[in-house]
């Protein structure tokens, strides 16, 4: 029974400082103090989180008065590069895809109560893998679709990999998915160093512009004139839908939310616990795994350094500003995918750095996370304590009996 | 010191759990508060003690209003209060304990509390080791711990919301002995609880709340048909439930051994027949949890055989005792048994067998709302278990024991809830009875392991007796068992 993976000591749920349901179920809202604000439920939300974008983008605004520089043409300068040309539109897809790829899978792990940190080597050994498969064929005369299917499928699988690694040794080697994804990242970033500088480096002295780039027909295709490929596109779409589809519509989505909220209960209800944790990092591993490969086969064609930028990372944000709710994440990823390439000229038109974008972003997030928390403060108290108000020392855990330490 | 409330009021969203409650409490009393689960017993205590405020109402002590906002002002003014669940830090060693919630300066005294902590315990009798982990004290234990550290803060009121739920006999009796010492030193003590016996037998007064208002105040002696018309505002008949036994055997336990780091259960050899229910009675820790977790194979026996059906499960894991029809229900409802976050029907969807990896969520709502009418949950489906009621919670955790099922391991299945929720749940296990389901239970209340079981098996530090007869078992009887007469000492 001691095979058991301990309980997640981090809720994500925690973190938004929400405890309502999370799932396309409408959860029933019985009448509250809100009611008697005369606004309804959704508009009062809707008026919070409009209120923390506009804290957010006066904190920006501050930092970059204090930097010297004119907030206004900073922005107007974002959304020209972000949606003024069509090139600038395509380029936002561009990074929305391994973006919104990259927010699905850790909605998964997310879902059963994991914080997969790891996400950014995952991505890192996609994009690895992809690079193996197109090596060992592009010299070959298999033909350029199967050498790309074969390269994408292979990422997904370098991605999973790396993330049943991070969860078996939280399942069976008791550390904790951060810690572990956190040290999985760096080795590989190693890994990935090692391979362009080493074994991959281009013909003469390796570089950090990183492999040589692989031959034009093992390029997935891209719209004439764009950087963006329809089939990049299409395959990270189709992923989202069917994530998303899985953790709304699924008993496979039901069963990792019971598991990620009460291990325990989930095992008495006959849920194989550890093989769902397993499972979870497995599909946010081929997401990632994905976002990697196409990075590899549709962005870049070759491997490079930080094939990852940092899109895990900027995931794992989009996560917890739509507080994980699927629905949710496709447009927000957008926007910040939309931010990200905005930003990039502001180097050059007005001499701030491009990490304006990042302020932007990190400030956004914690700004609606105050948000949630504010408003359950203020108007959600009474609802969550409906009807029976939990004893405050309920949702510890206490009594350590020995079932607990049975499971 | 008297303790007056003035039309106090509280809502939860559309529940008004008090609606305009007053009651007066003079020093020295025993006030008994009565009512069934959701009457707002616990809310009006919770006011009472600072862990909420009141929408509307005033709080008066010795005839002065006292402004209650927290907890600590509670205790300031001289209100403490005892919950269901003891509010220790399991972590702790029990002089650590005592002194977190004391006030005044940073230093502490450990050698003078110590002292002080040993000289209150022999005061009333208790015997607690200071440098115990509190982890490894029992519920009774913990409860006498706190009461302790509340009078040392100055209580001068006691409130104790459930005090009996979870605890040994033995340990309620001490505990009574000590709340009647208390009010002979003229303190005012709130004795919550739906359990009419013990309030019959304990209180001087008795206030009966219902749907969130006060419907009636009795002295003692009380007239107890008198107190049930107030509590449900009708009278409930229990009748005797016949036994529905049959001839082949669930559970066959051969020389089953057991253990844990603290005790050492059996050799014990038990066979459970289909439609029959068995008792499991002991004081708390005696070691009957353990039998029911080997039962439902969430422990390995050290010893011994298990068949099921015929079938050897010795050392099978808890998944093929699932599969198998067996069923364990946790005394711990939000802990082990629901998952707080989900609503009704997701927990229905989960302990349904399913076909296909889609789900149905119209046919699942319906399937819940089937439930919840047929085990008379207050709730709808797309609630969240967190936001029912204790009782709710303990009629859905058994509103999800698939259906059929062989065998029901219950741990406590009634704790906590009242008369009439006792009554409801029993004929719903019995119903599953007659279709051939054995059940093991655990229990700690004597009248239902007599009253609900068709024989009583009783442990004594993890030796097990052979069952009685429940029909030929006097509450008298089970309870000298229960104390370890009759049971050989260990060899």
């Amino acid at each position: 029974m001691n095979r058991q993976p301990s309980q997640p000591e981090t809720r994500p749920e925690t973190v938004g400082g929400d405890n309502t349901s999370t799932t396309p179920v409408a959860a029933h809202t019985p009448r509250s103090a809100l009611g008697r604000t005369g606004l309804s439920r959704g508009a009062l939300n809707v008026a919070f989180q409009a209120g923390a974008f506009l804290v957010a983008l006066v904190i920006t605004t501050l930092v970059l008065l204090v930097a010297g520089a004119p907030p206004f043409a900073a922005y107007g300068e974002i959304v020209r590069g972000a949606v003024g040309s069509l090139q600038s539109l395509a380029d936002v897809t561009v990074a929305w895809v391994p973006l919104v790829v990259c927010t699905f899978g850790l909605l998964v792990t997310f879902a059963a109560g994991l914080w997969n940190i790891g996400v950014e080597g995952q991505i890192m050994l996609g994009a690895v893998f992809a690079t193996l498969v197109l090596r060992l064929l592009q010299d070959t005369n298999a033909p350029a679709w199967l050498a790309l299917t074969l390269a994408i499928s292979a990422a997904m699988v370098g991605g999973g990999l790396w993330a049943v690694l991070a969860g078996v040794l939280k399942a069976f080697g008791g550390v904790n998915e951060i810690f572990g994804g956190l040290g999985l990242n760096y080795v590989a970033t190693a890994l990935s160093l090692w391979l362009i500088f080493g074994p991959w480096k281009r013909p003469g002295v390796g570089s950090m512009s990183g492999t040589e780039p692989f031959p034009e027909q093992l390029w997935l295709p891209q719209f004439s004139g764009l950087r963006l490929s329809p089939w990049g596109l299409g395959l990270a779409v189709l992923a989202v839908v069917i994530v998303g589809v899985a953790l709304s519509r699924t008993y496979f989505g039901l069963k990792l939310k019971a598991v990620g909220r009460n291990m325990r209960a989930a095992f008495l209800l006959g849920i194989p616990t550890w093989q769902y944790v397993l499972a979870a990092f497995l599909v946010c591993g081929l997401m990632a795994g994905l976002a990697g490969g196409i990075q590899v086969t549709a962005v870049y064609h070759r491997l490079i350094p930080s094939i990852s930028s940092g899109y895990g990372f900027l995931g794992l944000l989009v996560a917890m500003l739509v507080r994980y709710r699927a629905l949710w994440a496709a447009p927000v990823a957008l926007f910040y995918a939309a931010l990200n390439i905005g930003s990039i000229q502001l180097p050059i038109v007005l001499k701030l750095d491009s990490s304006l974008a990042g302020v932007l972003q990190g400030v956004l997030v914690l700004c609606v996370i105050l948000a949630e928390g504010a408003r359950q403060r203020l108007l959600h108290r009474p609802v969550s304590e409906l009807p029976a108000p939990q004893e405050p020392g309920r949702g510890a855990p206490e009594h350590a009996t020995p079932v607990e330490d049975a499971l | 010191m008297d303790v007056e409330i003035r039309d106090i009021h509280k809502r939860f969203g559309a529940v008004r759990a008090n609606a305009g409650i007053s009651l007066r409490v003079t020093a020295g009393t025993i006030q008994g508060v009565l009512g069934e689960n959701g009457a707002g017993k616990s809310t009006l205590m919770k006011i009472l003690s600072g862990f909420q405020p009141a929408d509307r109402g005033e709080i008066l002590l010795d005839g002065r209003m006292a402004h209650i906002g927290s907890p600590a002002d509670a205790i300031r003014a001289g209100v403490g209060m005892l919950h269901q669940d003891p509010m220790d830090f399991p972590a702790f060693r029990v002089i650590d304990d005592f002194l977190v919630g004391r006030p005044g300066g940073i230093s502490l005294s450990p050698g003078q509390a110590r002292r002080e902590l040993q000289a209150q315990a022999e005061h009333f009798g208790f015997s607690l080791e200071p440098n115990r982990e509190i982890a490894r004290m029992t519920v009774g234990e913990r409860q006498q711990l706190e009461l302790l550290r509340l009078l040392w803060q100055g209580a001068g009121v006691l409130i104790l919301d459930e005090p009996t739920t979870g605890i040994s006999a033995p340990q309620r009796e001490t505990l009574f002995a000590i709340l009647r010492q208390l009010a002979a030193e003229k303190k005012t003590v709130l004795f919550v609880s739906h359990k009419l016996d013990e309030v019959e037998r304990l209180c001087h007064r008795v206030a009966v709340l219902r749907q969130g208002r006060l419907v009636g105040e009795e002295s003692a002696p009380f007239d107890t048909a008198q107190l049930v018309r107030l509590m449900f505002g009708k009278e409930i008949v229990v009748s005797a439930p016949r036994s529905t036994a049959r001839e082949e055997t669930v559970l066959t336990l051969e020389g089953i051994e057991v253990e844990d780091a603290r005790l050492h259960v059996g050799p014990t050899s038990l066979e459970v027949r289909a439609g029959e229910v068995l008792g499991l009675a002991g004081m708390e820790g005696s070691g009957q949890s353990l039998l029911l977790r080997v039962c439902a194979g969430l422990m390995s026996p050290v010893a011994g055989r298990l068949l099921l059906d015929g079938h050897d499960m010795t050392h099978r894991p808890y998944r093929s005792f699932h599969d198998r029809g067996v069923a364990y229900v946790p005394a711990a409802r939000l802990e082990q048994g629901l998952v707080p976050g989900l609503s009704l029907t997701e927990h229905v969807l989960l302990s349904e067998r399913h076909r296909g990896p889609l789900i149905d969520w119209k046919r699942g709502r319906a399937k819940t709302a089937r439930r919840i009418h047929d085990f008379n949950i207050r709730g709808e489906p797309d609630n969240t278990v967190e936001s029912l009621s204790g009782g709710n919670q303990q009629r859905a955790l058994l509103a999800l024991v698939p259906d059929p099922a062989r065998l029901l391991l219950l741990e406590h299945p009634t704790r906590g809830l009242d008369v009439e929720s006792t009554v409801y749940i029993w004929s719903k296990l019995k119903q599953r009875c007659t279709q051939g389901t054995a059940i093991v239970f655990v229990s700690s209340e004597l009248e239902e392991l007599l009253r609900y079981g068709d024989r009583v098996a009783v442990l004594f530090s993890g030796r097990v007796s052979a069952p009685v007869s429940a029909a030929l078992t006097s509450v008298e009887e089970l309870g000298e068992l229960i104390g370890g007469k009759g049971l050989e000492p260990a060899a």
